[in-house]
């Protein structure tokens, strides 16, 4: 295929706002979901000779003419008068639309739309994260699966059981009405940070921090002044900006002090940076994005790791305990206050944290305490931290990076 | 759609029998039935009343007391006509015992469907 644009690159563009539309025109989503699927697979025969000069819209004209297909498949079962009534709703929805036609099928609030069924409350917050990965970042089943740590038979039953509690249950698909607007966007935010976290600690290719960017953008511009989804942006900006510095050649982790600085995307921060006092002055008190943003603001000016402002990103860290108290802030803090007060000063925070049992499993926390123990110069406690962490890490840098951390400190006494 | 609110609370609770809580169904009620969302309702008599009946090897099997003891028990509901759940959930919301209690909100399977 020489011209126009293959077909894994318009799944990744298109995929999901063509099923957005596509479920807005069949009124369900597995329905929406099985036309696309073969809408994807007749492209492949199609495409290969003309590519089409609208994929999206061929995407949907012919995904919209195979769910009806399916449709009236699965009528054929049921009893005479359904499927007259069926048959007749199928006439009145089969004329077959042009390519154009579906162009202007399309709509920008599909998308929102799409969002805000994936991102409704009645649906628990973990469902909520992998139905958004699955259709509106259209992530195969499998990844999903992967960024959750169960089986692909545990994801695909429980994205089958949240469609059908979308459909059983009477989940609008629409943009909430103004009365319900703050609440749900809050909600899509939190998704959204979700999405980008989970591609920030799994896939070093990181292609899932791109779409939530990518998200939280779509979300400022089409509710312009609504919600937090600036200082958001921000946040993921400063962060990813730092992406081409995070893992060297080999694929390994780099860490923040080791990175090479100029790698950092001075677009992105740049973008970044612009947003961060804004944000910080939108609300009272800030929103807890804006005061993460404003940290990693701080990292991404400092032209050296010696001249990070630490004092400062202590106190916000100070601030973000207050606004939004978890145990990872407290974390973060406590890394924060040993490189304001020295390790010794931060470990007896850390090993708190750990009394309490609540992060048991996130492997962060015997990261931190083992570079402290390291900076201690208690090498067999941390060599004993680095091994826990080794345990529980998710992805293959961080193993060989505890791996590396371990063999730097076999042999040392302590 | 149909939507069966059911209206859970701790019958321990001080606000059941308030007079000022009970007070507030009046108002709620009367909004719904002018909206035309109300189709039923009623107040259930207290747990102590209940009796469960379970046929077992053909055998009817009546035991004294509710199906299971639960903190917090059924004591009335609302069945509505709403569009969607958000509509319900804004309907269940309204429900004077929400406020200390819990409105569960099931959608009525269609006999047709």
């Amino acid at each position: 295929m020489s011209a126009g644009i293959g077909i894994d690159d318009a799944f990744r563009r298109h995929g999901a706002e063509a099923l957005a539309t596509l479920i807005r025109l069949v009124g369900d989503f597995d329905l929406a979901e099985e036309g696309l699927q073969e809408a994807f697979a007749a492209a492949a025969v199609a495409w290969a000779d003309t590519p089409p000069d609208n994929p999206r819209a061929w995407l949907i004209a012919v995904g919209r003419r195979r769910a009806l297909d399916q449709i009236r498949r699965k009528i054929a079962y049921r009893s005479r008068q359904d499927q007259l009534a069926a048959e007749a709703e199928i006439e009145r929805q089969t004329a077959p639309i042009e390519p154009d036609e579906a162009e202007a099928a399309f709509g920008d609030d599909d998308l929102l739309r799409l969002i805000f069924t994936c991102c409704h409350p009645a649906l628990a917050l973990e469902t909520q994260v992998a139905l958004t990965l699955r259709t509106v970042c259209g992530l195969p089943t499998a990844a999903v699966a992967r960024a959750f740590l169960v089986t692909e038979e545990t994801m695909a039953q429980r994205l089958v059981r949240a469609k059908a509690k979308i459909r059983a249950a009477g989940i609008p698909y629409r943009t909430p009405p103004r009365e319900l607007l703050d609440e749900r966007v809050r909600g899509v935010l939190a998704v959204i940070y979700l999405v980008f976290t989970e591609a920030y600690a799994g896939d070093p290719r990181q292609s899932l921090a791109g779409e939530a960017i990518d998200l939280a953008r779509r979300l400022d511009a089409l509710l312009p002044g609504r919600g937090d989804a600036p200082a958001l942006l921000a946040l993921m900006l400063l962060h990813d900006a730092r992406r081409p510095a995070r893992y060297d050649d080999a694929g390994d982790l780099v860490l923040l002090e080791d990175q090479d600085r100029g790698l950092w995307d001075s677009a992105m921060i740049a973008e970044g940076l612009a947003l961060v006092e804004p944000a910080l002055k939108a609300a009272t008190p800030p929103s807890p994005y804006a005061v993460q943003a404003a940290i990693a603001a701080l990292h991404a000016q400092a032209a050296t790791p010696q001249a990070t402002d630490w004092r400062q990103i202590e106190a916000l860290y100070a601030v973000l305990l207050r606004l939004a108290p978890s145990p990872v802030i407290e974390l973060n803090h406590a890394a924060a206050l040993a490189m304001v007060d020295g390790p010794a000063a931060a470990l007896p925070r850390v090993e708190a944290l750990a009394a309490r049992g609540t992060l048991d499993g996130y492997d962060v926390l015997p990261a931190v305490r083992a570079d402290l123990l390291r900076r201690l110069g208690r090498n067999a406690d941390a060599r004993a931290a680095y091994r826990d962490a080794l345990r529980l890490a998710r992805c293959d840098p961080e193993r060989r990076f505890f791996r590396r951390r371990l063999a730097e400190l076999e042999g040392q006494r302590g | 759609m149909q939507y069966l609110l059911l209206i859970y609370s701790a019958e321990s609770h001080a606000a059941n029998g308030d007079p000022a809580v009970l007070a507030e169904y009046g108002p709620f009620t009367q909004g719904i039935v002018q909206s035309g969302a109300f189709k039923s309702a009623d107040r259930l008599k207290p747990v102590n009343t209940a009796t469960t009946v379970r046929i077992r090897e053909g055998k009817t099997l009546t035991t004294d007391g509710p199906f299971a003891e639960t903190r917090e028990q059924l004591g009335g509901y609302y069945l509505v006509e709403a569009k969607d759940l958000d509509e319900a959930v804004g309907i269940a919301a309204k429900v004077p015992t929400a406020k200390y209690g819990s409105i569960e909100v099931r959608p009525i399977w269609p006999m047709n469907g």
